[in-house]
């Protein structure tokens, strides 16, 4: 991929036109207030040094590139035997787990960090369930949002009008958005590729109309306040107990705090996570899970072997909705408040980075992925405006290093030769 | 041809009109259990598109595709759902090889056994809860997986990529993944494209001894004659949609009909005067 200096230098003055072309209404332009109301500035000195920075950004960009290319093709930096590193990917996997269900406990826990823990196992879970339909069955589902929506708005309504109590309500919330899973893969069955994109994607923004103007069912824009916290046995975690009942600090005999309830939630959604991992860890080595990646591999060729395509779309997107459905009926009760707004498109486009970026079908992947792009925002505050302008540059960054997402190796899910009986037999 | 009374294939009339182009038109063809039955002709003359009809890919304009299944009785293939027919035994391979080529061998052999697997673990809910029978179910897959691994000297990539594999084996995991669904009738889309003469020999060996040991009625289409000739109980011969001919790999060697429609026809017509006069001065240009 190098190439000469006068050819990088052509690259370099093409991205510095774009950028003094795009400059002029962004930069050139600005606006005063003065005496006779709001005027317009201009300031075409600043031009030329923008499209002199871009040029130097663009030549350093290719340098890095072929520089990385060299690398990579020089090999790995350290070379780390299969079994070596597969043991060294287990062990990070248990310490991963172990601290997520130390942390409450560590003395670096405080309201902020189990707040931040808890929205990066909400992504977690919203990337495990999309990482059914996109990763293993390769339906590329840019809507996603929307059954996270319908499992939120689900969880607010039987909870506020009928009164039921989180158990019973989370699984509900987790069926209804299957059965509108099951309900959008119908249409679309016959779709692929781009157009399966913009269905979902329309599926995901009549999702948020609908529940954005049904004011008698989703109170509108105003969304529904007052959901009701999820009790510990029936135990509730504010500071006084309704008439006849006790409090959770009462019975354990602690002083009240307002972190008990934030542990409680960690812990639940902490224990979601783990069981919606495990499920879908299993499915894979399941015949349905088997006849999903199939299904991405090559429609035909299933069909051939008597698979019906239909049947395994479909509970492909139910299985994906069912996890957005439960990551949603959580965020309800965790805000307590539900409205439009968490439902937006940026929200979809989100989850489906984390499962690009984390290596389409890996469930790892889409854990460091949601910890990155959760936390990373969040790390990032020191450069105030500019931080999400050193999000997507690390996106990019991240891309360009490792094109088919941080892990994308596929493991196979059943071996003829276990591992270790086949390193026995070189030893 | 006692058998051919009631053959396990029995196809009629199948015409498949595309538009205005008639790709294939009233073919009849029979194809039964412990024989070989080829299908030859000219590119382009519908061998495929018979294919993809009868194994559920396009719904016929016309025809019968009457398939007497041992156990269920007749069934009329073109009245099913595409991937039905598969799991009445009619299975294919491709003529472009079509494996899922990230999935390892034996993960493409496990896939194929997708549907007696499905029924064995409850839609896989047995298999969630982990219960003994799924376990037992999934270990006897494996060891039919195995057991055509190793028929097909495919044992030591079982763990392999497909996608990875050299095209030859390729070619012989489509054929032992079809062979995994146990099928009735394996119908194979020119299985001996792109393979060395060796290779091939080595194919035609291994459909003789599938014939032979399971009574699995093969249908075959394809180009390599020697192969053809060599293994097939019967020929059918194919040329714009119509068969031309049917028989036994001597008739159809010696049938004009197909040497014609393979080479084209000697020049019969008498030249025109001019040129005749031309050959007769020995090619030499008149002023």
């Amino acid at each position: 991929m190098s190439t000469t200096l006068a050819h990088r230098a052509k690259d370099g003055a093409l991205a510095a036109l774009l950028a003094l072309f795009l400059s002029v209404p962004f930069v050139g332009l600005y606006t005063t207030s003065t005496d006779q109301g709001l005027s317009l500035a201009t300031r075409w000195a600043w031009l030329p040094v923008i499209a002199a920075i871009v040029f130097a950004g663009r030549l350093a960009l290719g340098f890095a590139t072929d520089a990385l290319a060299r690398r990579r093709a020089a090999g790995p930096l350290i070379d780390i035997p299969e079994e070596t590193g597969r043991k060294l990917g287990r062990g990070l996997v248990l310490a991963g787990i172990a601290f997520a269900v130390l942390l409450p406990l560590t003395p670096l826990s405080d309201r902020y960090v189990l707040d931040l823990g808890t929205t990066v196992l909400i992504y977690i879970m919203l990337g495990i369930g999309l990482n059914v339909t996109v990763g293993l069955a390769g339906l590329l589902d840019l809507g996603y949002v929307a059954f996270y929506a319908i499992g939120a708005y689900t969880y607010a309504i039987l909870s506020t009008a009928l009164g039921l109590g989180f158990w019973v309500c989370l699984p509900l919330a987790g069926l209804v958005a299957a059965l509108f899973g099951v309900m959008l893969s119908l249409p679309i069955l016959r779709l692929r590729g781009d157009y399966l994109a913009i269905v979902t994607l329309g599926f995901g923004e009549i999702t948020r109309i609908v529940i954005l103007n049904w004011q008698s069912l989703t109170g509108g824009t105003n969304g529904i306040s007052g959901i009701p916290r999820p009790t510990f046995f029936g135990l509730t975690l504010d500071r006084r107990a309704p008439e006849g009942e006790r409090t959770f600090h009462e019975v354990f005999g602690l002083t009240y705090s307002s972190e008990h309830r934030l542990i409680f939630l960690y812990f639940i959604i902490l224990g979601l996570v783990m069981l919606a991992a495990y499920v879908v860890w299993r499915l894979r080595r399941l015949p349905v899970g088997r006849a999903w990646e199939a299904l991405r591999e090559d429609e035909i060729a299933c069909r051939s072997l008597g698979i019906n395509p239909t049947a395994s779309k479909v509970s492909a997107y139910a299985t994906g909705a069912l996890l957005g459905g439960l990551a949603g009926a959580f965020f309800a009760t965790r805000q307590g408040f539900v409205s439009p707004e968490s439902f937006t498109f940026m929200e979809s486009a989100i989850i489906v980075a984390i499962v690009v970026l984390g290596g389409m079908g890996s469930q790892v992947g889409v854990v460091i992925a949601a910890s990155f792009i959760v936390l990373l925002p969040e790390f990032a505050r020191d450069f105030s405006d500019y931080r999400m302008l050193v999000f997507g540059a690390a996106m990019i960054l991240i891309m360009v290093w490792r094109p088919g997402g941080l892990l994308s190796g596929r493991e196979a899910t059943i071996r003829l030769v276990p591992r270790a009986a086949k390193k026995k037999e070189a030893a | 041809m006692t058998a051919a009374q009631a053959p396990l294939l029995q196809v009629t009339g199948l015409t498949m009109r595309f538009g205005g182009l008639v790709a294939v038109d009233s073919l009849d063809i029979d194809a039964d259990r412990g024989r070989i039955t080829a299908v030859i002709g000219p590119n382009g003359a519908g061998k495929t598109t018979v294919f993809n009809c009868l194994t559920g890919f396009y719904k016929p304009t016309a025809g019968r595709l009457l398939l007497r299944h041992p156990t269920r009785g007749e069934v009329e293939l073109q009245r099913l759902p595409g991937y039905q027919v598969a799991r009445h035994g009619v299975v294919r391979t491709f003529q472009n090889i079509r494996l899922f080529p990230s999935m390892t061998v034996l993960e493409n052999l496990m896939v194929a056994q997708h549907v007696g697997l499905m029924r064995k673990s409850f839609f896989s809910l047995a298999g969630l809860v982990g219960l003994k029978g799924w376990r037992d179910a999934e270990g006897q897959a494996v060891e039919k997986a195995r057991t055509w691994l190793e028929r097909l000297d495919l044992l030591h990539v079982a763990d392999e990529e497909a996608g990875n594999l050299s095209y030859g084996m390729q070619r012989r995991v489509e054929i032992a993944r079809a062979m995994s669904t146990d099928p009735l009738l394996l119908c194979l889309d020119e299985p001996a494209a792109g393979l060395n003469p060796r290779e091939t020999q080595a194919l035609g060996d291994l459909l003789l001894s599938i014939r032979a040991e399971y009574g699995t009625g093969i249908l075959l289409i394809e180009h390599d004659m020697s192969l053809v000739m060599g293994i097939s109980d019967r020929i059918h011969v194919v040329e714009y949609g119509r068969k031309i001919a049917e028989g036994t790999p001597e008739e159809i060697r010696s049938d004009e009909r197909v040497i014609k429609a393979y080479l084209g026809e000697p020049e019969e017509e008498e030249m025109p005067a001019v040129v005749a006069q031309d050959l007769g001065n020995g090619g030499e240009a008149r002023p």
